[in-house]
């Protein structure tokens, strides 16, 4: 038995708990307070309204579990919706067939990963600061983007586009099913291979990976590049869910995607965090936000309850770390 | 005028007086009933081997650390239960760490004057009273220094100088240097030796503390040595010879057998020809064979670590040949390095050896992780949870779980984890930098058992150290580096750990 527990701490860390005890407190709380709170329209509209912040936070993840931090994520999915759009209405918008979609996504793809690269190669080869590196790199595709759209929404895709963005299927909307495995594959990669494993010791200390033989410079562009190739795929969905690009769409999510990489139990400085606890504190976000939604408040008043919620939690951290039951004894 | 006590100098009115302090931490005894005491105005030497517990006492007497009951203290005559930091350094007690803990980019002026900087309340900072406050210890000192000059353009001599400045500015009657002449020339130590006496015909007590006490015997009245956390003897200086004292730090001059085997028939592992990199090491020529310890020892700055850092492909040499197993390589990374059969124990273990947060099974893993890996490109659970317990068994490291992080670990235990996630790459070189700093002298002979182990199973082994006896009694020849050069060869069996010390430290 406790050889069990133990392997499921190794499995989901020790954060997933108190993250899961806090998962059904606010699911049970606004299943009182809020009537429409436990209805199948509402889960749907979580499930529908979740992988895009969570596409951009697992975006967010590897490159915070490596001691960085990619301020760029946002912009980068806007540039590669765009690339999409580009593609999309070069084969006739509404009227572009299957080949076309294929052909706009693998130049979404590329263009994430190569603002990725470029971020990682800096970051790397010239050692400058990643945020200092990322933001430049957001300032840069902003201006882009707004420079070859003026500012305005591209609109105008073919239908089949709906499927990806608002389709079901077998009672699953189809952005949570993308959602799902793409982040298994995040999880697979980050906790199963040597890369992974590599980020993880980046992280804590880069001299020493290095020193140990980890070719730091190679994992962190590749982690960049990941990183970057993370937010074509939530640009993509972006522009299926919206039926529409616009440079600038989704900034309010970039310091959300930091934040509940921390409620995840994510080292600030690097080192640790785990995939799983950061997607079960996406949901928490989620159904905090269309909790109060039901409840008839104001959005920029949820945003300001996942503030106060997430410094509730610091404290909460803190205050657990101190009590003896909860940790292991010294000696 | 702070420092001039010059109603107690020439007396012998205690300045400190310790008796039955002992330390333990977790199941180590850092300090056993140790009685320990100066006068004022007094050079003393307080003398051991690395770990032998002179960082404790030092920490004990400066308030970092507290003792175990049963301990009386006494400063200036004054009985003290116990004391803070900030208590110690009011009393007068200053130590001066041998890393300086000064501020590279603040000029001497503010180094000097630097506790004055900070105060409580926040105030405007006075430049010329500062340079006032630096000129005037300087001035005392007999010192000429650019007080503008940012600290981080003097040479370490210089900086030695700003750090005892300092202590001076704070009041010190009493200070502790922590190997103080480790990284100085013959000449800069002169100078030093100078200053201390002038601070001492003040009435501020010095104690050196050092394993190495040649250069400081003759101005120093007695000499405190001690072994293991236990006191061995307290020893007038005059007479004292460094062979002496290191009979008395180590204990081991007799019941301990030198190496030193006749190794001619074995294969050459190791072929360096000419090797130099500018500004660190000039024409380094070596040879080590299958099964064999080299022992390399000099001065700190004599380039050993530099050296090492090329034979691992961290640098690149300018000129001069490597060959490994006879075929002559370069390396453009250390993983070049690693490849090629050649491991690297750091001696910095707590930021280069180890990633000190993660745990001990990523630790031990981490450089063959291409190794454990599936073609399917997965990590094997199975061959890794192997490794970690292989090598946890083969090198009897002492660990609860393998999933906690190495820091938890002693210095002894981190030591095994850093070999055994170097022999796991199944090198044929292995440098060993500095192995011991940071472990306990119990746990020393067991890393130095686990190296004589594998030069048996014929690795061929590169041991740097800076404690003379350490590669005397381990190595089978010795080189002697010093400004970047070999200055002389020397097998143990046909020379005394005397005549290599005096030698070395001449």
């Amino acid at each position: 038995m406790n050889t069990m527990l133990l392997r499921l701490r190794r499995l989901f860390g020790p954060e997933l708990p108190a993250l899961l005890v806090f998962l059904l407190l606010v699911v049970v709380g606004f299943g009182f307070i809020a009537p429409r709170f436990m209805t199948m329209a509402n889960f749907e509209s979580i499930a529908f309204q979740l992988p895009v912040l969570g596409l951009l936070t697992l975006a967010m993840l590897a490159p915070i579990l490596s001691g960085g931090l990619n301020l760029a994520i946002v912009y980068t999915a806007n540039l590669s919706g765009l690339t999409l759009a580009w593609v999309l209405i070069q084969f006739g918008g509404p009227d572009a067939g299957y080949v076309a979609f294929a052909v706009g996504v693998i130049a979404a793809i590329a263009v994430g990963a190569l603002a990725g690269a470029a971020m990682g190669f800096v970051i790397a080869y010239v050692g400058a600061h990643p945020i200092l590196v990322s933001l430049a790199m957001m300032i840069f595709l902003r201006g882009l983007g707004e420079f070859l759209t003026r500012g305005g929404d591209i609109s105008g895709f073919p239908d089949y586009l709906r499927v990806l963005g608002h389709g079901v299927v077998m009672g699953i909307p189809v952005p949570l099913i993308l959602f799902l495995i793409v982040a298994f594959a995040w999880h697979v990669i980050l906790s199963r291979t040597r890369h992974g494993f590599a980020i993880y010791m980046i992280g804590s200390n880069i001299r020493a990976a290095e020193y140990s033989g980890v070719h730091t410079k190679r994992t962190l562009t590749l982690i960049y590049t990941l990183s970057g190739v993370l937010c074509a795929v939530a640009g993509i969905l972006m522009l299926t869910r919206f039926n529409s690009v616009r440079v600038g769409h989704g900034e309010a999510l970039l310091l959300i995607t930091v934040l509940a990489c921390f409620l995840g139990g994510v080292d600030p400085f690097g080192g640790f965090g785990r995939v799983l606890s950061v997607v079960i504190a996406l949901i928490i976000l989620q159904v905090l936000s269309s909790g109060l939604n039901l409840m008839g408040a104001n959005q920029h008043l949820s945003t300001a309850v996942w503030g106060l919620f997430l410094i509730a939690v610091m404290v909460l951290r803190h205050v657990a770390g101190r009590l003896p039951m909860l940790n292991k004894p010294k000696e | 005028m702070p420092m001039v006590m010059s109603a107690h100098s020439g007396s012998t009115t205690s300045a400190l007086r310790l008796k039955n302090v002992s330390k333990r931490f977790g199941g180590v005894q850092a300090l056993d009933a140790l009685d320990f005491d100066v006068s004022q105005g007094e050079v003393h030497c307080l003398a051991g081997e690395n770990g032998c517990g002179k960082s404790t006492l030092i920490k004990i007497v400066t308030g970092v650390y507290e003792p175990d009951a049963g301990a009386e203290m006494e400063y200036f005559g004054e009985p003290v239960t116990h004391i803070t930091p900030t208590q110690a350094r009011r009393r007068g007690i200053a130590v001066i760490w041998q890393d300086l803990a000064l501020f590279p980019e603040m000029s001497v002026a503010e180094n000097i004057a630097f506790d004055s900087l900070v105060g409580s309340r926040l105030r405007r900072v006075d430049h010329s009273a500062l340079a006032q406050t630096a000129g005037d210890v300087l001035d005392k000192l007999d010192l000429q220094l650019d007080l503008t000059a940012p600290l981080n353009s003097l040479p370490i001599a210089k900086r030695q100088m700003v750090a005892i400045a300092r202590a001076l500015v704070g009041e010190a009657r009493m200070i502790f240097m922590d190997e103080p002449t480790a990284s100085l020339t013959q000449a800069e130590t002169d100078s030093l030796l100078t200053i201390v006496r002038t601070l001492s015909a003040q009435g501020v007590a010095i104690v050196f503390v050092s394993h190495r006490l040649a250069e400081v015997l003759d101005i120093a009245r007695r000499v405190t040595v001690i072994k293991d956390g236990q006191l061995v003897g307290v020893y007038p200086a005059q007479g004292m010879t460094q062979s002496r004292l290191t009979t008395l730090m180590t204990g081991q001059s007799l019941k301990h057998q030198v190496r030193s085997r006749d190794l001619s028939n074995a294969p050459v592992v190791l072929n360096v020809q000419g090797l130099t990199r500018e500004a660190e090491f000039t024409d380094v020529s070596l040879q080590i064979r299958a099964g064999e310890v080299l022992g390399l020892t000099g001065l700190i700055g004599a380039g050993r670590t530099e050296l090492a850092h090329v034979l691992f492909g961290m640098r690149q040499p300018s000129q001069g040949v490597i060959e490994l197993n006879g075929k002559p390589v370069t390396f453009s990374s250390n993983r070049d390095a690693m490849q090629a059969g050649v491991a690297y124990v750091s001696e910095d273990r707590l930021s280069l050896g180890l990633i000190q947060p993660q745990s001990i099974a990523a630790n031990i893993v981490l450089p063959i992780l291409s190794r454990l890996t599936h073609r399917s490109g997965l990590l094997s659970r199975q061959l890794t949870a192997e490794t970690v317990k292989h090598w946890i068994n083969e090198l009897t490291i002492k660990v609860g779980d393998s999933d906690d992080a190495v820091s938890t670990l002693s210095g002894g235990n981190q030591q095994r984890v850093v070999l055994s996630k170097w022999l796991s790459t199944e090198p044929r070189l292995l440098i060993l930098d500095s192995p011991t700093v940071g472990v306990d002298v119990g746990a020393r002979a067991g890393v130095f058992d686990i190296v004589q182990r594998l030069a048996d199973q014929g690795l061929a082994i590169l041991l740097i150290s800076d404690e003379v006896s350490e590669v005397y009694f381990n190595a089978d020849r010795i080189l002697h580096m010093g400004n970047g050069q070999i200055i002389q060869a020397y097998s143990p069996a046909d020379t005394t750990i005397d005549a290599l010390e005096s030698c070395i430290y001449a």
